[in-house]
């Protein structure tokens, strides 16, 4: 009898797990299947690196580069906003705020990591852009800074928070020991701190990353959506999350312009998958049993 | 000696700054949303459907929507989620497996959200024919939620010293009973915690339910699962985006956010505080 | 303890379940209809409170694909529905039914201190096209031309890129924003902007030009002399029958076509 109730527990646990892998499973064979279909009337090197999107139009271009191009520059922007700002935050809260004050900032920050992000889309939309347009009397505030600055916002908290915690969990001997050879505080967080939590900044700054370039709402609402090579960061972008939402309502299930959309899912899903894999194989800490 | 002082000073008012100004933008945005927000603020804009082309009344069909969608998430996310995380635990074997499986979890856990609302549309609505309705988008969401919670679960069993488990199973209990009657319990703080926090994830998730659940109006709550709703997140992107009395909608916009922004915070606060509180009372 | 929880939140599920069971009508489909949609449905529930209407956006593509797999009831469209959509749903056992419900005209819209008043087709296409992109080549002040368009997945563009356009492509440094409102707001700003939208949304801050000497006007859109002009339309499987169908007579009334008019929109007779 209870070996029956030690295998039911145990096969509940396995399928669990099982279900899991099916769903990976399937979320890829979902975007592959619905994509691939593409690539039988174009090359995937038309698809990724020609300049091209028109899908509405009769013959459609399916040339994704300016959309790659927009994510990454998003993206880009959000992160040249966002590390200096959190990596300094993260250590005036590691190294230099006193317990007391850590105490309240590091909840708070955890706390708005968790902002939805329509919530900074919002934001983005109604109050940042106009802002923006009148301060550099610009054609408009929906473009690559606006965006890159409301994603740069969001991502903060993420990377922060993660750093902190690499760098507050570096041991005190090795800061105490800089200390005591003389070092200044500044030359101990460099020389010391920094590095011995390099890998857990490092992981930070990919997951910010990956956070940035897969966000929807944020440039969908924001970005301004125009296909093209941007020549300054005012210009408006279309990344491949803002055009998968903006352009499915649209199409025929099983039209070409369906399947060029779930290509471009492909190709941000392949973006994240290796930003992961880096994170996994290269900077993540070994797991202890 | 005083240029390393100096320069010592200046890195640190650096550091100093760098928290400052993240803290400024953070505040004028938490600030924008409140004083925006609160003025249409009001029970009635709480308990009221909208009314006269969405330009008054209230979001709550949107607020059920979301609890719904967010609830039912968790009732199918939760159970897979925790027996996962138990799998990897005690009972994965070989080790690679339980490596393979790490590699999923990860890999789904940086799966951008709209990329799991495209997976919703084209399995749930379309190919298992549950149409655009409450069901699929739960579904979706908890698919996106499972990674963080089974993460959240293993780290929460593995924190649990393994002398607790050890001891009884040398006292004769069986895996099932030391899981069940000893890990468990012991991790069960970590694991709500875990779990309050995915809730504040899932209920503010836009993307996932565009396509799979999310309705522009309805003015009666859903009374199957099989029907579509409307939610807080996603009424705040059609107000902003598919409404037509702007001067009317972009004020019910801010409102709409105000209330999502403080059911997030407030379940993340909850989470924060539950988990400081057992770490004070935790006896290993 | 994990099981109190489940069921607490169970319940609570339950509990919210138990509105009554109505007469649930699901219709989805184009943006640009959303608002008339949502208004006379209001209207229509209110006269009817047993009657649910669900109104989901999405575009029109979507809801006539919502409507080929039968899960809605309505699908608005602000496009006649193409003849392989039309194949397509015959496929399926699905006999597409139009109703037109209501008219709507695209302006043309520049800065109010723009000069310039007519613009040919050929003109905007070239506009468009990124052919001409300076205002003093059709006259007017040396400022460079602010191209305004709309997203592809918007019907508005849609019929702007089939009356306009003619297989022209858009200019790739065109801003394609994300409404009606959005066009207007940023036109209303941009000295050398120019954009379209819907007539329900033409203010004094902006000026709507003439196109090919003919203003857009409820009455020119009427008699078809406006060329920039379409109908809107619910779709149904087979004749509407029961409640959808009271629901369509009702737009198509008098009382349903003043409702059209309140929100910017043109009634069909």
């Amino acid at each position: 009898m209870k070996t029956i109730k030690e295998r039911t527990f145990q096969v509940i646990a396995y399928l669990a797990s099982l279900l899991t892998v099916v769903c990976l499973i399937a979320i890829i064979y979902g975007i592959f299947h619905d994509g691939l279909p593409l690539f039988k009337v174009i090359s995937w090197k038309d698809f990724l690196f020609t300049n091209n999107w028109y899908p509405t139009y009769d013959p459609p271009g399916f040339g994704a580069w300016a959309l790659i191009i927009g994510s990454l520059y998003v993206t880009l922007g959000a992160l040249i906003i966002a590390i200096p700002l959190s990596l300094g935050s993260a250590i005036f809260i590691s190294e230099i705020a006193s317990p007391g004050l850590r105490e309240i900032v590091k909840p708070v920050i955890e706390l708005l990591a968790g902002i939805p992000s329509v919530v900074y889309g919002l934001f983005g939309m109604a109050f940042l852009a106009p802002l923006i347009r009148q301060w550099f009397s610009l054609d408009t505030g929906l473009n690559l800074f606006t965006s890159s600055l409301i994603l740069g916002i969001m991502v903060i908290p993420i990377i922060c928070s993660i750093s902190e915690d690499a760098m507050s969990s570096v041991p005190h001997s090795i800061r105490e020991a800089s200390l005591a050879l003389g070092a200044t505080k500044t030359e101990t967080i460099f020389k010391a701190i920094i590095p011995a939590a390099k890998k857990g900044i490092i992981g930070s700054i990919l997951l910010g990353f990956g956070r940035a370039i897969g966000e929807t709402m944020v440039v969908l609402m924001v970005a301004g959506g125009a296909a093209q090579i941007p020549n300054s960061i005012f210009k408006s972008v279309r990344p491949l999350t803002s055009t998968i939402a903006a352009e499915m309502g649209e199409t025929i299930i099983g039209d070409l312009h369906y399947n060029a959309l779930f290509a471009l899912a492909i190709v941000l899903f392949i973006i994240t998958f290796l930003s992961n894999l880096i994170t996994e194989i290269v900077f993540r800490p070994k797991r202890q049993k | 000696m005083n240029f390393r002082r100096g320069k010592n000073t200046f890195w640190l008012s650096i550091m100093t700054l760098m928290l400052i100004i993240t803290a400024g933008f953070l505040v004028v945005f938490i600030v924008r949303i409140i004083t925006l927000g609160a003025p249409v603020l009001s029970w009635k804009f709480i308990v009221e459907p909208p009314r006269e082309a969405m330009t008054e009344g209230g979001i709550f069909p949107a607020l059920i929507g979301t609890f719904l969608l967010t609830a039912l998430a968790m009732i199918i996310a939760l159970p897979l989620g925790i027996f996962t995380a138990i799998w990897l635990t005690h009972y994965g074997k070989p080790s690679q497996l339980v490596n393979i499986l790490h590699i999923i979890i990860n890999t789904m856990a940086g799966i951008p959200s709209i990329i799991f609302g495209l997976f919703g549309m084209t399995i749930f609505v379309n190919l298992l024919d549950l149409n655009v309705s409450l069901l699929s988008g739960s579904l979706t969401l908890a698919i996106l939620a499972l990674p963080v919670i089974i993460n959240n679960t293993e780290e929460a069993i593995r924190s649990v010293p393994a002398d607790f488990s050890e001891a009884s199973l040398a006292l004769g209990a069986t895996t099932r009973q030391t899981i069940s009657k000893v890990v468990f319990p012991a991790a069960l703080p970590n694991i709500l915690t875990g779990a309050i926090i995915s809730v504040g994830r899932v209920a503010g998730e836009t993307a996932p339910i565009m396509f799979t659940a999310a309705t522009f109006y309805s003015r009666s709550l859903p009374h199957s699962l099989q029907n579509e709703v409307m939610a807080l997140p996603y009424h705040i992107y059609a107000l902003m985006t598919e409404g037509t009395h702007p001067q009317a909608q972009v004020p019910i916009a801010y409102g709409t956010a105000l209330v999502l922004l403080l059911l997030v915070l407030l379940i993340d606060a909850l989470a924060i505080i539950i988990r400081s509180y057992m770490r004070k009372k935790r006896q290993w | 303890m994990k099981n109190k929880v489940f069921m607490i939140i169970l319940t609570l599920v339950l509990i919210t379940f138990t509105a009554l069971a109505k007469t649930n009508i699901t219709c989805s489909g184009s943006t640009t209809v959303l608002p008339i949609a949502q208004a006379t449905a209001e209207a229509f529930m209110n006269a009817l409170p047993e009657i649910n209407i669900s109104i989901r956006g999405g575009g029109s593509g979507v809801g006539i694909a919502a409507l080929m797999n039968g899960t809605v009831d309505i699908a608005n469209s602000s496009r006649p529905m193409k003849a392989k959509e039309i194949t397509q749903a015959k496929s399926k056992g699905i006999q597409p039914v139009a109703y037109a419900i209501a008219l709507d005209g695209i302006a043309v819209i520049v800065h109010s201190s723009n000069p310039i008043t007519n613009l040919s087709i050929k003109q905007l296409r070239d506009i468009y096209s990124g052919k001409i992109s300076n205002w003093n080549e059709l006259g007017g002040s040396n400022l460079p031309i602010v191209v305004i368009s709309r997203d592809v997945s918007s019907g508005t563009f849609e019929v702007f890129n089939e009356k306009v356009m003619a297989g022209a492509k858009v200019i790739s440094s065109a801003q394609l924003l994300a409404s009606n409102n959005a066009v207007a707001t940023t036109v209303s700003t941009t000295p050398g902007a120019i954009g379209y939208a819907g007539l329900g949304f033409l203010s004094n801050k902006v000026k709507a030009v003439t196109i090919e000497n003919v203003i857009p006007s409820e009455k020119t859109v009427k008699d078809s002399t406006y060329k920039l002009a379409r109908k809107l339309y619910m779709y149904t499987n087979g004749k509407a029958k029961g409640a959808v169908n009271d629901y369509i007579a009702f737009i198509q009334s008098d009382a349903g076509q003043k409702i059209v008019q309140e929100q910017g929109f043109i009634t069909l007779k």
